[in-house]
């Protein structure tokens, strides 16, 4: 065989042949963080009240951290492998936005970031994830519960994600640089992340009597967290008017014209379901939580708060 | 199938042996070389998804954001290699659902390793270090394996696992950075590990039975005693960097052989794990199934959408599939 | 439906890596139909690169013949679901650690 046909026939020279391809990366080999924010300026718009951008950032950051926790804990326990591991990229992604969006919630406005001990190597982005309470939690309450069977988790990723992706798209065209960039790699991570779920639930929808019960079923756990998602906490609506942060009460129409073509073909009615309720005239936004939260975020902090001064 | 025609397949399957090519899927094969491939390459396809749960045990408590990000990807990749693995099984007749009923009816093994607990976050690193780096001195050689499907998915395993080790020892040397807690973390799970990794090695060469027939079919390319040493000569420069100390008071380097001296690990414990008395055993499996079970209604909810879609692929139904997996099995050693 | 649904078939994956090569045959998976079979090729065996052209193939679709398959008798995965087509080799030395 010829250098040259051994070039085009070798199964792995396209994907490993390192003369050629310095950046194997678009393989699934091993994991690699680049960081896309290379270049981009992390100075506060003219204007913005870096408080307001700090509390904006952790509001989507904190969206997207806790739904990739629970997405997480279906790693080894999704209905197939294929699925585990399709699970877990949808996760990874949504933890790397979390992570942009804490680290920039800190560059923005560094009296975000709780208190550590003196000279503690926790980086802000992991002082902000580990070590605020969950009232200083600004994410949407849909994204707390249990995971329940996989329609429930079909379900709360088709709401999540179709919600998500308008915001994304509209952040594509922020005057903040950062949440700009944050968002561009955003949007086409989470346009897969709503393919998969619409997918999903046309299947199961369409699948066995089973499936379609388990999806109605978890339609009904689902969607009384709806309406939250778009009402506008005051940062938002500011943030909006500025030009660096999108109102979410501004998406609901497309939401739900892409929500009613998914119900459509899958045969489902868009449900009519009585929606949860203010605390004390709170919601997630204003740190106002389900009592699932504080159960994950005792899980997820423990190990960090046990070693406040810890390097990992 | 006459006596000669048997004996000219032997002698073509041993020349292509000898000659160092792979057997691929499709040529004749003597039917105890396609069992031990099947059973040691499903067994390798278990431990790897298997292996998934000792690790995972700690993602939704990673104490930072980036180890969190590592640790989901790595246990992802053990998903993949898992996949990669029953594929090359596949190829041999024997489907991911045999395997997989296999597993958690517990007729299959997987490495005993994965039956010990992960007692702090130290773990995750001592795991990537020394159970990974275990796995890749068992591995690498099989990348040279005979039978060509197995060969091609440990390429890529191999690549990925060299990875894992890296990230294990890097996380234990920044532990070790951290404070003295931190450290003794570190050490405690060095000292619950290294043994357990010694022995995933198998058995002395001297109570291995398989091991001459497994290297004579270019299966098995080193003994486990080999192996071990090899392991062993590895991992004492790298506790020394690390700077923790292996828990083998006898562990010395033997200027004669140019080898380390080392203790054995405790043979009886490895063979009560093997047999089902390790601390997890039960746990392990009862998780697969739970999985496995969980998710039926699912695979069958997407195959009968698939069917409804495209009814000309359903019909005519495989006809191996259609079969319990012991007839299947019966069919093909007969 | 009979229970032989909850597995679903098995797909061989070809990639081609970059414009300029033939698609390659990286490995197989599952799926339940074509679409999925794309999508699980692209979570298993790419990092979901966009300039990535996949191909997704049931394995019971392809017809392949072998050199040494002189005789159908001695051919056992021949009647058998799970024919995979002729693999390709790949170099010996692979780099590791």
């Amino acid at each position: 065989m010829t250098p040259a046909d051994d070039f085009h026939d070798s199964a792995y020279d396209g994907l490993l042949d390192h003369h050629t391809v310095a950046d194997d990366s678009q393989w699934a080999f091993g994991t690699e963080f680049e960081d896309p924010l290379a270049g981009v300026d992390t100075t506060v718009p003219a204007g913005e009240d870096p408080h307001a951008l700090a509390a904006y950032c952790l509001m989507i950051g904190d969206d997207a951290l806790v739904n990739a926790h629970r997405l997480s804990e279906w790693c080894s326990r999704a209905p197939d492998l294929e699925e585990d591991i399709a699970l877990a990229n949808i996760a990874l992604d949504l933890l790397g936005q979390a992570r942009l969006l804490l680290a920039r919630a800190a560059t923005a406005s560094p009296d975000v970031v709780p208190p550590l001990p003196p000279g503690s190597p926790v980086p802000p982005e992991d002082a902000l994830a580990f070590f605020r309470d969950d009232a200083a939690f600004r994410n949407v309450r849909l994204v707390e519960g249990d995971n329940g069977d996989f329609a429930v988790t079909i379900v709360r990723l088709l709401l999540f994600s179709t919600w998500r992706l308008a915001l994304l798209e509209r952040l594509q065209s922020s005057r903040d640089q950062v949440l700009a960039a944050v968002a561009a790699k955003g949007v086409k991570e989470v346009t897969y992340h709503r393919d998969y779920a619409a997918r999903w639930f046309l299947t199961l929808s369409r699948g066995t009597e089973e499936s379609r019960s388990r999806v109605l079923a978890g339609l009904d756990a689902v969607w009384r967290f709806h309406d939250e998602l778009f009402v506008p906490t005051r940062i938002e609506a500011s943030l909006a008017d500025s030009g660096v942060g999108v109102d979410p009460a501004t998406v609901a129409e497309e939401v739900a014209g892409l929500l009613d073509e998914v119900f459509s073909v899958s045969g489902v009615d868009r449900p009519d379901l009585p929606q949860v309720g203010a605390v004390a005239g709170g919601r997630g936004r204003d740190g106002r939580h389900t009592e699932a939260f504080s159960h994950l975020l005792a899980e997820m902090q423990s190990v960090a708060r046990a070693h406040p001064s810890g390097r990992w | 199938m006459t006596t000669a025609q048997d004996e000219d397949l032997l002698a073509g399957f041993e020349a292509t042996l000898a000659r160092h090519e792979r057997i691929e899927p499709r040529d004749w094969m003597p039917e105890r070389y396609r069992r031990t491939l099947v059973r040691q390459i499903a067994q390798h396809a278990h431990s790897e998804i298997i292996g998934m749960q000792p690790e995972g045990n700690w993602i939704t408590r990673a104490p930072s954001l980036r180890r969190k990000a590592i640790l989901l990807a790595k246990v992802q990749d053990e998903a993949g290699h898992g996949l990669y693995l029953y594929s090359a099984c596949e190829t041999l007749g024997t489907s991911r659902r045999e395997l997989t009923e296999m597993l958690i009816s517990g007729k299959q093994k997987y490495s005993s390793i994965f039956n010990y607990p992960t007692l702090s976050y130290a773990d995750v690193g001592t795991i990537g270090w020394l159970v990974d780096g275990a796995a890749i001195c068992n591995q690498v050689p099989l990348c040279r394996t005979s039978y060509g499907p197995y060969g091609r998915s440990m390429i890529r395993i191999c690549k990925e696992e060299s990875f894992h080790q890296r990230q294990g020892f890097e996380l234990l040397a920044t532990m070790m950075r951290g404070s003295d807690e931190q450290r003794a973390m570190v050490q405690e799970s060095v000292d619950r590990f290294w043994w357990p990794a010694l022995m995933m090695f198998g058995p002395p060469d001297a109570e291995s039975p398989n091991t001459a027939q497994s290297m004579a079919w270019g299966i098995k390319r080193d003994t486990n005693d080999e192996l071990r040493q090899k392991f062993v000569d590895m991992s004492v420069p790298q506790a020394r960097a690390l700077g923790v100390t292996l828990p083998d008071p006898d562990l010395v380097w033997n200027q004669e052989r140019g080898h380390h001296d080392f203790a054995q690990p405790d043979w009886e414990e490895f063979a009560a794990v093997v047999a089902g008395g390790g601390p997890c055993n039960a746990q392990r499996v009862a998780h697969r199934r739970e999985a496995h079970e969980n998710g039926a209604w699912v695979r069958e909810a997407a195959a009968a959408f698939a069917a409804r879609q495209f009814p000309v692929a359903e019909e005519p139904a495989p006809a191996s599939a259609s079969k319990p997996p012991q007839e299947q099995e019966q069919e093909r050693e007969s | 439906m009979s229970e032989i649904l909850d597995e679903w078939p098995l797909y061989e994956i070809f990639v081609r890596g970059r414009r300029g090569l033939n698609h390659v045959h990286v490995g197989s998976l599952h799926a339940a139909d074509d679409e999925m079979a794309l999508r699980h090729a692209r979570d298993v065996y790419t990092r979901r690169n966009e300039g990535v052209s996949i191909w997704a193939v049931r394995s019971d679709a392809i017809a392949a013949s072998s050199p040494d398959e002189k005789d159908p008798l001695f051919a056992p995965s021949c009647d058998k679901v799970y024919r995979h087509p002729t693999f390709y080799d790949i170099p010996e030395d692979v780099p590791h650690m």
